[in-house]
């Protein structure tokens, strides 16, 4: 498996050098390395604490790093503040949703328009035109947004009302508004039915299209990520112990381990 | 077309509106017109503070501690070199401050300007609390103002406070300046600056993950607070016509969170109804303290009973309406002209 080693520098969008996260006494992920290429799908599975998300939080400026780095197209990221990480172009969505709820659908989008206006509020109270400008074309960009995942309907009902997999697509919506090029989907199919899940890959993939997109995401549901992930990376314990293609993932010892117990390796 | 509608709705509410101050001080009393000016001032404190515990979350009690700022700077601004030699009987006033003069508009502008500083220095520090510790270490800021209010007689004249300041706040100055922070809240939380506002409120985790930094829109929100009350510290110095350090005590910050809550976390309508409400209702609630004959037994009066009657309201408000007279909603024109075709259908 030659991938990750061979893969040129510059076609790597993001790469993680020995992260480590410590809590106290324990370790959540050790020595997480792991290299992304620009424009792929890339998939973060392992058991229930194996890490993942805390690689998540670490990458997305939400933990600082016990050690490692962090390299955003050659930029070390590790250690700042989530709202920077964000504005250098990486978005994330939430295992459990994090909407705003008391704000409309549209607001919810507009807010994460939000850190690429120019204009202040102080404008607005003089109404100069180019705050009403940009006001009025960032609305009109939201609304595209909303249509895209399919939601241009309900931009004026609040948050809070939205059924469940509405809000999963409101809130990737919303990611998508602050103009990322890394997107991390933290459990985008949970509480979702086949059919729901069916056309969950569709989406992801036809944003990674649209919007130029490198994704990774932690799933669980199995035919998601072998069906939309281009290569794997397995955690376990906060060890990495496995990575490579889907097929290859699927019949490595160490990851049926991992996820079925000892017997079954064997067996 | 729309806008065009809604700003000439505006403007004629505004003029209505000025008609009707203008008759109301050819008819009212004396009396009627201090509750007129004191519900204006009211108003701006619970805009205020609503934009900093209703919309952004911060749960503040430093509002006093922002009024006695104001009032003090544009009282020692308004007063004469000659009235602060006659005031400060303890010691003599700083140089600056005996010298210290600007007309009016001035004064309080810069009486909401040195709260707003003050707003801004504290709150790099204490923004970076949460919830209730928050709400303490501000009730501390208030405090401290107060205990340097009474301990600094040379800008202050220490317990004795200030007399005979100008009363240059009548309606105009005073609803004038309501309109101004209502204006100003509106436009702020209609911008998507206030859409980021909201967004701390609900979820920061989120905001955060949206790119917000969350610490310089608390402490703008915070800021701009301070600022009105600030204001309205000062329009209050000025129609009271005479401050002391006792004025400045925790009640004045629970009145005025007490406005808030009623009127909605989260509403600007509800906070001016209940702006109005509230001022009226504890006025005519005098009644509760005067002595009353009671089926031939006479009860003396209680100095202080209506503020349990209010307590006992808040009590009421917080368990059976908890989001207050008006919830998050507001009343704009459209949803006025909703109500009515709703009604003609």
């Amino acid at each position: 498996m030659p991938t990750t080693q061979t893969t040129p520098a510059d076609d790597v969008i993001l790469e993680t050098r020995e992260l480590t996260m410590r809590f106290g006494g324990l370790l959540a992920v050790a020595d997480f390395s792991a290299s992304f290429p620009r424009g792929s799908i890339t998939g973060l599975i392992g058991p229930n604490g194996a890490g993942k998300t805390t690689c998540f939080n670490m990458i997305t400026g939400f933990y600082r790093p016990t050690s490692g780095e962090v390299l955003f197209e050659g930029v070390p990221i590790a250690g700042l503040p989530a709202h920077k990480v964000c504005r250098a172009g990486i978005a994330r969505t939430f295992q459990n949703i994090r909407l705003f709820n008391n704000e409309t659908v549209l607001e919810n989008v507009m807010i994460g328009r939000h850190l690429r206006q120019k204009t202040s509020w102080l404008q607005t109270l003089v109404f100069t035109p180019a705050s009403e400008r940009e006001n009025r074309r960032d609305q009109a960009r939201c609304l595209e947004l909303l249509d895209a995942v399919g939601l241009a309907d309900l931009a004026g009902e609040k948050a809070s009302s939205l059924p469940y997999g509405a809000q999963r697509r409101l809130e990737i919506a919303r990611a998508l508004a602050t103009e990322p090029r890394f997107l991390l989907l933290d459990e985008p199919a949970a509480g979702m039915n086949p059919q729901e899940s069916e056309d969950l890959m569709g989406f992801v993939r036809a944003i990674r299209q649209a919007f130029g997109l490198t994704i990774l995401l932690i799933e669980h549901d199995m035919k998601v990520v072998m069906g939309i992930c281009e290569h794997l990376w397995v955690l376990d314990y906060g060890q990495t112990i496995a990575s490579g293609p889907p097929e290859a993932i699927r019949s490595d010892p160490k990851v049926i381990t991992a996820y079925l117990g000892e017997e079954h390796a064997h067996a | 077309m729309r806008r065009g509608r809604t700003i000439l709705l505006n403007v004629l509410a505004i003029g209505v509106f000025g008609l009707l101050l203008h008759l109301a001080e050819g008819y009212c009393n004396g009396y009627q017109l201090q509750i007129l000016n004191l519900i204006a001032i009211n108003i701006i404190l619970a805009l205020s503070l609503n934009l900093i515990y209703g919309f952004t979350g911060l749960f503040s009690l430093g509002h006093a501690g922002f009024m006695a700022i104001g009032a003090y700077v544009c009282s020692i601004l308004i007063m004469t070199p000659d009235q602060k030699d006659m005031l400060f009987l303890l010691q003599p006033a700083y140089d600056w401050v005996q010298t210290a003069h600007a007309p009016f508009f001035a004064a309080v502008l810069a009486g909401g300007a040195v709260a707003a500083i003050f707003g801004a220095v504290v709150g790099i520090p204490l923004l970076r609390l949460g919830d209730d510790y928050l709400g303490i270490a501000t009730l501390g800021f208030a405090e401290i103002i107060r205990v340097v209010a009474n301990n600094v007689p040379r800008l202050t004249n220490g317990a004795l406070g200030f007399k005979g300041i100008p009363a240059y706040a009548d309606l105009w100055w005073n609803f004038g300046w309501a309109l101004v922070a209502l204006y100003v809240i509106v436009r702020l939380l209609q911008s998507n600056t206030g859409n980021v506002l909201k967004a701390i409120r609900d979820n920061e985790i989120a905001a955060k993950a949206m790119g917000v930094d969350v610490f310089r829109y608390k402490l703008l929100s915070f800021t701009v607070g301070s600022f009105f009350a600030g204001v309205g510290g000062a329009l209050l110095a000025s129609l009271l016509t005479t401050i002391d350090p006792k004025m400045f005590l925790f009640t004045l910050t629970f009145n005025v969170l007490m406005i808030v809550v009623a009127g909605g976390l989260g509403s600007l309508t509800g906070s001016v109804l209940a702006g109005i409400g509230i001022t009226v209702l504890l006025e005519w609630l005098r009644v509760v303290e005067n002595p009353v004959d009671l089926l031939g037994f006479s009860l003396p009066g209680i100095p202080g009973m209506r503020m349990v009657v209010f307590s006992l309201a808040l009590i009421v408000i917080i368990l059976f309406r908890r989001e207050g007279l008006m919830g998050m909603r507001e009343l704009t024109w459209r949803s006025l002209a909703g109500v009515f075709s709703r009604g003609k259908a």
